[in-house]
């Protein structure tokens, strides 16, 4: 038992000997918890996850003798919890409407028993390994929660309990470990969240994450396993990106972390995921779905350690084998908690009042997602995509510039597109993915072989069209030869037709990979009938008026995912829009020049 | 302890004073300091050890003699006595009185600070509150339990927009406003208190107002009391008593550079342009407070003024602002030297809650797509007056002049409007289509093929 000597802000100086770095500690009346960040001779320096209001020098002050850890079994799925793990559902159930300070519940719910199917091929002598499946319960509908043998844990099962019904605090099993003693198994354990879980091997990242969002799916790919980041200003729409994703994104597990924002955001989340269908699984996407929340009026401590709760509990799903995609909105709000903290340590600030370690937080903290092999030779990965607030919209900040040097995939805000409404507000030319080449693999075989070319085209005429638009801004459109009209006439319909996406629109909200390499195909169809019209002699001025340019904005709005057919029909019909005007120009043309353009 | 007064100052600096040799000290406990003069001056202990405990003191540390300075430590934190009686009443920032009544009494006194809502408690707002004003209904529209900013400037008429939506707020098939208003200043001119109080009056609610008033020559640290009372306050109003209060704070800059002085004096490491890295948390503490909470009848919405140092949207203040509000209104001095009130710019406004409170089932089935189609098109039509500045109206194509005119009509019928012009929200949409009109159907593909159909005036 030791004391608090001094308040300062959540810095609480203890004098408690024999702690160490990281060590949990519970301090005065109230029985505050944080974590140890410093240690001098037999004093502590201890950061706590609540305000310290009241706390006074001389009360008392414990080490728990372990460090930040989760609770990892059944019950996690559709739970909402705070940036130290506590069940904000049961919280609010006990303690009311505000976060009462001190407030002890467990993670995991302890009254509740869970049916557990041990794995047939187990018996006592068998030989386990940490990450060794001992069995499943059926969480939800969607998902069958592999119970899994603790990290480190290594030994002979002695014996493992028949199925049946158990709390998680009953014992489930027993191992006898290499230096003769007894462990106990529980259908949940304990892991320290700043320490990565481990895993048999890193394996390559394969397949594209479909998040069914044009502009990153077909554009800007991200592959399960991957890290990506979305820069960009307040209201550019990053917690918007982040929800379209965790809505329809073809991860079998979703964490949401919602790091130093909104509390209504986290309430918008809860009230639609329960009401909304998983369109990969057709089941709630509640079942799915975790919820880590650390308002930006909650502490800030435990704001700082929200991320690493949120990626532990994402590996730890991992290691059951599957698809887990985690965002974090915002990792700034992340590094302003490391920098808050920072601050009263006196560490030297180095860029814009951050500490020197920031890049190699930031860094760490990607690293742990990934595509692995398990110790249970299955394949899991975790995806991780943050959010990044930059002050001012700055990208050369700290933050976002550490970061885009770490992620594979950046999908960058632009704060024009989304005060013209244009959403996705995710900017064609600023963003990259590092990934395109492995999901053209996928593309290829499991949509359309041309998908990378396609791809390729739309993009270079995005790009081409910005050039012109310069120099209409200087000249006028009508310093524009012909070619060059139409391709900016082009590539405005790829930006409305295609790139456009409203979240709101019920239709077009989730686009499957089919729907988009049909659309996509279809516009690039308009553009080459129009092309070769022009190259025919045709003035753009004649072609854009051509009812089917203001039609084809509207058919993503008009077909769902299931409804390809009719999409593609309209492909077909295509030439026909373009025909009376082929007629007149081809009659003009030299018969040379016709042979080469027709199809 | 509350009752000993210490003699043991040994030093006093920049608004701190350093007590020795008090043991046991609450962190965050109230502070009354006695000078040598008598007078007494409020402080917070923001540091407590043992040997030495640190006082912030909100007067500042000004002609302290530390041998004749006496501190009483009264062991609880900031607290605001609340009850029904404090409708219709005028504070100062520490929620004193200061409309020469007596101080309410009750039993019930509240930490100012309040304490976090938790997000499972939270209900969605989604009542979509009528301002009558339609750049706002139409395009960025309030919903009850929202915290929507006015981003403003020096001279521009953010107060009279504010005045003009509390008169005007209510909601859909309500007969006049059921709200209660809490009313704060910090850092504000006697002119602009003076305004706002007369506009109370004229509207005939000032037995439903509550003022917190810090004026401009008031002390500096008191402001960042001001705004936590009168939170304090309306969170009473809503949540104990059931009802929608309105919050109207200004001004949130004036509260952040107090927020930077105090920082500077304690030492705090700077972020930016000399703010503190906790600037984002300290005004997230504030808006946060706004909100519907599950089971209860009330709600907090909120309308905080700011004015933007330089008109600059990048700057800290609104900056951060912006990442926490639900949304802001920005006005905007192009258009209000044009003589359009209320000079909302609508590009950079943005409401986050819009898209859940307006549309079938809540306004009109066409508003969102409305909406959407006067983003657009107002964004193209900037577009080509920037063009026709550089190449000359003249050189414009006659769809670039059509549009042209849509911009001006745009400024001057949808978003001009009288101070005392409240629309309901169907003209506002009429509004809309009638200038939509201006504009070739097919170059509208925000807006549905029925919807053009229903309400486009040139429309096959
Ligand atoms: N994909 C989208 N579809 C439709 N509306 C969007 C989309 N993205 C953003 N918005 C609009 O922009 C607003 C701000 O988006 P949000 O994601 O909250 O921004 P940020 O998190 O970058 O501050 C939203 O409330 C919504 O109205
Ligand atoms: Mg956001």
């Amino acid at each position: 038992m030791g004391k608090i000597l001094e308040i300062n802000g959540p810095l609480v100086k203890l004098e408690l000997p024999q702690t160490v770095l990281g060590e949990q500690v519970r301090v005065g009346h109230m029985g505050l918890v944080g974590e140890v960040i410093g240690r001098d001779g037999d004093t502590a320096l201890a950061q706590l996850y609540e305000d310290t209001a009241g706390l006074r020098p001389g009360e008392i002050a414990e080490g728990l003798g372990w460090p930040l850890s989760v609770e990892l079994g059944p019950g996690l799925l559709g739970a909402i919890f705070d940036g130290v793990q506590r069940p904000l559902q049961a919280v609010w159930e006990q303690s009311g409407d505000r976060i009462a300070r001190g407030v002890a519940v467990p993670s995991l719910p302890r009254d509740k028993a869970w049916h557990f199917v041990p794995d047939s091929a187990l018996h006592a002598g068998s030989v386990l390994a940490g990450g060794t499946v001992l069995g499943t319960v059926q969480e939800t509908e969607s998902i069958l929660h592999r119970i899994l043998t603790p990290p480190l844990i290594q030994g002979e099962l002695l014996e493992l309990a028949p199925e049946g019904d158990y709390t998680i605090e009953e014992v489930i099993g027993r191992v006898k470990l290499a230096d003769g003693r007894i462990e106990k198994l529980h259908l949940f354990h304990r892991w320290p969240v700043r320490t990565p879980r481990p895993f048999r091997q890193r394996d390559h990242a394969v397949a594209p994450l479909i998040t069914g969002q044009r502009i990153l799916d077909t554009f800007y790919p991200l592959l399960k396993g991957g890290k990506a980041a979305i820069p960009g200003p307040f209201g550019a729409g990053k917690t918007m990106l982040q929800q379209q994703i965790a809505r329809w994104c073809n991860a079998e597990i979703v964490i949401y972390v919602g790091c130093g924002e909104r509390g209504n955001e986290l309430t918008d989340v809860l009230e639609f995921m329960p009401e909304l269908k998983d369109p990969h699984t057709g089941r709630p996407l509640m079942e799915r779905t975790l919820l880590v929340a650390n308002t930006s009026n909650m502490p800030v401590v435990a704001r700082e350690a929200s991320i690493y709760v949120g990626i532990t509990l994402a590996e730890y799903f991992r290691d059951q084998g599957y698809d887990v995609v985690m965002v974090a909105d915002s990792t700034s709000r992340w590094a302003e908690a490391l920098r808050e903290v920072a601050g009263r340590l006196g560490q030297m600030p180095v860029e814009e009042g951050y500490p020197a370690y920031l890049g190699s937080r930031l860094a760490a903290f990607y690293e742990r997602a990934g595509r692995v092999e398990t110790f249970a030779g299955d394949h899991g990965s975790v995806t991780l995509i943050g959010a990044v607030s930059p002050p001012g919209g700055d990208f050369s900040e700290p933050v976002t510039s550490h970061t885009k040097e770490i992620i594979q995939t950046f999908w960058a805000l632009s704060k024009e597109l989304a005060d013209a409404r244009h959403y996705p507000a995710v900017d064609w030319l600023e963003s990259f993915s590092g990934y395109v080449k492995s999901a053209a693999k996928w593309w290829s075989q499991e949509v359309d072989p041309n998908w990378e070319s396609a791809r390729a085209e739309a993009l270079d005429l995005l790009a081409a069209s910005e050039e012109l638009q310069r120099i209409v801004n200087l000249v006028g459109v009508e310093a524009l030869s012909s070619e060059q009209r139409w391709t900016l006439e082009a590539a405005g319909l790829i930006k409305e037709g295609l790139l456009l996406q409203a979240a709101t629109d019920e239709v077009d909200s989730f686009a499957s990979p089919e729907k988009q390499f049909a659309l996509l195909a279809a516009l690039l169809e308009i553009y080459r009938q129009g092309m070769k019209l022009v190259k025919l002699g045709a003035p753009a001025r004649r072609l854009i008026q051509i009812p089917i340019l203001a039609q084809a904005r509207r058919w993503k709005s008009q077909h769902t995912s299931e409804d390809i057919a009719a999409l593609k029909a309209k492909i077909a019909m295509i030439p026909d829009a373009f025909e009376p005007l082929l007629q007149e120009y081809a009659s003009t043309a030299a018969p040379s020049t016709l042979r080469e353009a027709a199809p | 302890m509350k009752n000993i007064e210490f003699r043991t100052a040994t030093s006093a600096q920049g608004g701190l004073v350093v007590m020795g040799g008090v043991p046991g000290v609450a962190a965050g406990s109230r502070v009354q300091l006695r000078d040598h003069a008598g007078r007494i001056r409020s402080g917070l202990v923001i540091r407590s050890a043992d040997d030495a405990v640190l006082v912030e003191v909100f007067e500042g540390t000004d002609e302290l003699d530390l041998e004749r300075t006496w501190v009483r430590f009264l062991d609880e934190p900031f607290k605001l006595p609340v009850s029904r009686d404090i409708l219709g009443r005028v504070f100062n920032g520490a929620g004193l009185p200061r409309d020469g009544r007596p101080p309410v009494i009750s039993a019930d006194r509240r930490d100012v600070n309040g304490e976090p809502l938790n997000p499972a408690a939270r209900a969605y707002p989604r009542e979509f509150i009528q301002t009558g004003i339609s750049a706002i209904d139409g395009m960025n529209s309030l919903t009850r339990g929202q915290k929507l900013p006015i981003f403003s400037g020096g001279g521009l008429p953010h107060n009279r927009v504010a005045a003009q939506i509390v008169r005007q707020a209510k909601l859909l098939g309500e007969e006049a406003a059921e709200f209660v208003v809490v009313f704060a200043a910090f850092g504000a001119s006697h002119a602009d208190a003076r305004f706002f109080q007369e506009s109370f009056e004229e509207s005939g609610v000032l037995n439903k107002v509550v003022m917190f008033l810090n004026l401009a020559d008031e002390p500096v640290i008191e402001r960042l009391l001001t705004p936590r009372a009168a939170l304090t306050a309306a969170e009473y109003l809503a949540f104990d008593l059931d009802y929608h209060v309105l919050v109207v704070m200004t001004d949130m800059t004036a509260y952040a550079e107090a927020l930077r002085e105090v920082a500077v004096l304690r030492g705090d490491v700077p972020a930016r342009k000399g703010y503190p890295g906790y600037l984002y948390s300290d005004l997230a503490e504030l808006y946060e407070r706004a909100g519907r909470i599950k089971n209860r009848r009330g709600s907090i919405t909120m309308i905080p003024v700011l004015s933007m140092p330089s008109d600059d949207i990048t700057h800290p203040i609104p900056d951060l602002t912006g990442y926490i509000t639900e949304g802001q209104i920005v006005l905007g001095r192009e258009l209000a030297n044009q003589g359009v009130y209320p000079p909302v710019t609508v590009l950079p406004s943005l409401s986050r809650l819009m898209k859940d409170g307006v549309g079938k089932n809540f306004t009109r089935e066409d508003h969102p797509h409305v909406a959407s189609q006067l983003f657009a098109s107002y964004a193209k039509a900037l577009e080509v007056r920037g063009l026709a500045a550089i190449i000359g109206a003249e050189e414009l194509s006659d769809a670039d002049r059509r549009t042209l005119a849509f911009a001006d009509a745009f400024e001057r019928r949808f978003i001009g409007q009288g101070e005392d012009e409240d629309r309901s929200i169907h003209e506002t949409l009429n509004l809309a289509w009638e200038l939509l009109s201006m504009l070739p159907p097919e170059s509208l593909i925000r807006v549905s093929e029925e919807e053009l159909a229903k309400y486009h005036k040139g429309a096959a």
